[in-house]
């Protein structure tokens, strides 16, 4: 069911009107576990403020894709830029260890699916947010606890429990904390994987509200990771679609979902329930 | 029949105890201790006659500087008289024929428990302090290979985490002995069990230092006029013990650190800790000549 | 009135929209070989039975489907450019800037007020929070939202409300093209009305127009030009195809 033609969006013309420079590229990305072919031949671009969904079933290598934009894995082939204040342009996947751990806590936050991965289960909500702001080098305890506030309530969580531990918390106020870590640097990029999967319908409605809302607010430049469409409906401004490590599809958000080109994308819009 | 009949008179194998293997091994994790301050450097930490817990670390560092024109000092919490300080410090000098002191101004080696004595010592006298747990991150991190990558990446986040979250839920820093400190701008150490009136000593200071821990087998230095930087927060500032008024009940001098005393009807007795020096005073005021080095603290602060 | 010797603002030139369902393996024509010009300030009404293709004309003009042939040439503000043809970061641009969609279905934005809503495409352009607001909310009365509404959250209003709101904020700044589908759809008199005389405004004010609507009644002051869709049956497969009348 593959088409072979190019689709339309091959054909479409590099941007001619858009002046700013893309925030995140990434070319040919390519990386295999094995026999397994994770990722082959890649290409990611997001210009700042806007909200790159990125859509796919398992295997389709999404969320290694977003690992990698995260330095934690680096691919077999392939580059990848991020333009930020004060850096040339250079690949980061050759930087060494403590560059790339500074450029992440400075730069790019994260929402994992799995709060253990992204928060500090056993100490408090403030200071989990507070670590983060602790790596850039803060150190006045007044102001770690203000921004820590701040991050907080940005992410709609309830400052009355701001020192509670993680552990002790629902699975929509955990996702809460992470994204409250994620943005206390206010850093130029946000990655969110599967950030709502696994929490109650009603729950996922709320924390989209609030990222929604920061997106809207912040004009925070995203790279969202999702296996749901709604999810990538709501929050999206362009969508890319994968399949199997390769990208199928990309185009704006509301083309790719009421106007589907490739037979995979086709399959997956209309097999809603 | 007896042990003496069956056996040769003892005697130490090597000078200073240790072989020279040892001493070449330790010389050696020194040198490297020095090049990167505050850095635990692991060494083998060879059997020694003292159970391990006792000093073992020190000891053998000791015993490594040792040679026969040193003059050995040994304090255990401020006192040369201890049962411990004294047997080390008869060791050292059976083993190497070094000279022993109380007098911190005549000694070349002190090695110390828990204390820096508070006269200030110079570019030509070494301290080494003895470390029961000299992993500052084994708090956050029990994990010690995880320990070891956070200091390699500099990476001491969780260790300020705990800090805060202190504050938050105790209004205050915790923590009383074995402040954290950074060294160099670069390794967070512990500085041994010491108290907080006496991590500043080490900051910029002439003397070097030596910390050695025998049963964890690690030993790290604080070279001459490094930084040693507690761990504070901007604006929490770094606060040492209240003692600067507290007068010693022996000797009346006043404005150092005091081993407090509880008396039967509730109140509590002072004396100061660093004993040779309370001795000193005591002599000085019967009109023996003796003389009393500067100290780090006048009236009661933290000078230079 | 529009003027006849300044450039159109958008020259649509054979455009042709096919849809391909993979799946069924069949091809779904929606309009073919497509040509009109339109200028500032011109209206020019879709007509055509129901499934005759003019809002799928309509979301191909604004990108949400890509057309299969045909150019689309778009005089922005910044350059020409082919909609057809642009790199999506571009369309986006646009639709921030200069393109306008009014359709009845709103994009609830969830848990944010009607009169922020309103008052964004002002924000984003540069205004002060306060006079935005206030523009937004002047707007929201004119088409007869209830003042009570403004600061709530327009996810919990009926279908009519919504629609009000969305006209509301479509209509706050003046765009360069602006595309209406059947935007009366679920309106009260009262608001039919205070479209239309916004529409006058607009295209008194240079903007351009084309629409599908429910009631062209509603808008027959406005019309300077009508295009009317015709079908004619694809012969073998029994597909319904599309093609271009254009009637003046």
């Amino acid at each position: 069911m593959s088409l072979e033609l190019p689709l339309p969006h091959d054909l479409l013309a590099p941007p001619q009107l858009m002046r700013t420079e893309p925030l995140l590229t990434m070319r040919s990305i390519s990386r295999r576990f094995g026999d397994v072919e994770a990722l082959r031949d890649v290409d990611v671009t997001v210009y700042p403020g806007e909200v790159l969904g990125i859509v796919g079933e398992s295997g389709s290598g999404k969320s290694t894709l977003l690992r990698m934009m995260n330095l934690e894995d680096t691919p077999d082939s392939g580059e990848y830029t991020l333009r930020l204040p004060g850096r040339e342009d250079n690949n980061l996947f050759a930087l060494d260890r403590y560059q790339r751990r500074m450029l992440c806590a400075r730069h790019i936050g994260i929402v994992y699916q799995n709060p253990h991965l992204g928060l500090l289960m056993n100490h408090s909500s403030s200071g989990n947010v507070a670590e983060r702001l602790l790596i850039a080098g803060e150190r006045s305890f007044d102001v770690l606890r203000a921004r820590a506030r701040e991050a907080l309530d940005a992410s709609e969580f309830p400052l009355a429990r701001m020192d509670a531990r993680p552990a002790e918390l629902s699975g929509g106020m955990q996702q809460r904390v992470q994204l409250a870590k994620a943005i206390a640097l206010e850093p130029a990029l946000l990655l969110l994987d599967e950030p709502t999967t696994g929490l109650d319908v009603s729950v996922q409605a709320l924390v989209l509200d609030t990222l929604k809302r920061l997106q809207r607010d912040r004009r925070i430049t995203m790279v969202l990771v999702s296996h749901d469409l709604g999810v990538i409906r709501t929050m999206a401004d362009r969508v890319m679609v994968m399949r199997r490590g390769r990208v199928v599809e990309q185009g704006l958000a509301d083309q790719v979902f009421q106007d589907p080109q490739h037979a995979y994308t086709q399959q997956l819009v209309h097999a809603k329930l | 029949m007896s042990l003496a009949a069956l056996t040769r008179p003892w005697a130490a194998t090597s000078y200073g105890f240790l072989d020279a293997s040892a001493k070449r091994e330790i010389r050696r994790k020194m040198i490297k201790a020095i090049a990167v301050p505050g850095c635990q450097m692991p060494y083998a930490s060879r059997e020694v006659p003292m159970a391990r817990g006792w000093g073992t670390g020190g000891l053998q560092v000791t015993l490594t500087l040792v040679n026969p024109r040193s003059v050995v000092k040994v304090i255990d919490q401020g006192a040369d008289d201890g049962v411990n300080a004294a047997s080390i410090r008869r060791f050292v000098s059976r083993v190497s024929g070094a000279a022993e002191t109380w007098d911190t101004l005549a000694a070349t080696i002190v090695q110390s428990r828990h204390r820096v004595p508070e006269e200030v010592m110079r570019e030509d006298q070494v301290l080494v302090l003895q470390v029961p747990n000299p992993e500052p991150l084994r708090g956050v991190e029990p994990n010690i290979s995880i320990a070891r990558q956070m200091h390699a990446d500099a990476d001491y986040g969780k260790l300020w985490l705990t800090l805060y979250e202190q504050i938050v839920r105790k209004g205050r820093i915790m923590q009383g002995a074995a402040y954290p400190s950074l060294v160099n701008g670069r390794h967070v150490m512990t500085p041994s069990p010491i108290p907080r009136w006496d991590v500043p000593k080490l900051h910029m200071a002439r003397h070097l230092t030596f910390l050695s821990a025998g049963r964890e087998k690690r030993l790290f230095a604080v070279p001459p006029h490094t930084r040693v930087e507690p761990l504070v927060f901007s604006d929490r500032p770094y606060l040492v013990e209240d003692h600067a008024d507290l007068v010693c009940r022996r000797s009346g001098i006043s404005g150092y650190f005091m081993n407090e005393l509880p008396q039967d009807d509730g109140t509590s007795a002072f004396e100061v800790s660093d004993s040779n020096l309370g001795i000193k005073a005591i002599r000085h005021a019967e009109g023996e000549p003796v003389e009393i080095g500067a100290t780090w603290y006048r009236n009661g602060e933290m000078s230079q | 009135m529009p003027t006849q010797n300044e450039p159109p603002i958008l020259r649509v030139d054979g455009l042709t929209k096919r849809f391909r369902m993979h799946h069924l393996e069949s091809t779904l024509h929606a309009f073919e070989n497509i040509s009109f010009d339109l200028r500032a300030g011109e209206f020019i009404l879709l007509r055509g039975h129901n499934g005759a293709g003019k809002s799928t004309l309509l979301r191909t003009l604004w990108r949400s489907y890509l057309p299969v042939s045909g150019r689309i040439l778009y005089r922005s503000r910044s350059g020409d450019i082919d909609l057809a043809r642009a790199a999506d970061v571009d369309i986006a641009l646009l639709r921030r800037q200069e393109l306008g969609f009014v359709t009845q279905f709103l994009n609830a934005r969830p848990r944010v007020a009607a009169e922020e809503i309103v008052a964004e495409p002002l924000r984003l352009a540069g205004r002060p929070q306060d006079e935005a607001i206030g523009e937004a909310r002047h707007w929201l009365a004119e088409f007869g939202v209830r003042p009570e509404l403004w600061r709530a959250y327009p996810s919990t209003f009926s279908g009519g409300e919504q629609q009000k709101v969305n006209l509301a904020r479509a209509l706050v700044l003046p765009q360069r093209l602006l595309l209406l589908d059947e935007p009366t759809a679920s309106l009260d008199v009262g608001a039919r009305r205070a479209l239309v005389r916004r529409l006058a405004d607009l295209k008194a004010a240079g903007v351009a127009m084309i629409g599908v609507f429910h009631h062209p009644g509603d808008v027959a002051d406005l019309i300077d030009r009508e295009i009317d869709l015709t079908t004619r049956p694809v012969s073998e497969t029994q597909e319904s195809e599309r093609e271009e009348h254009v009637a003046v």
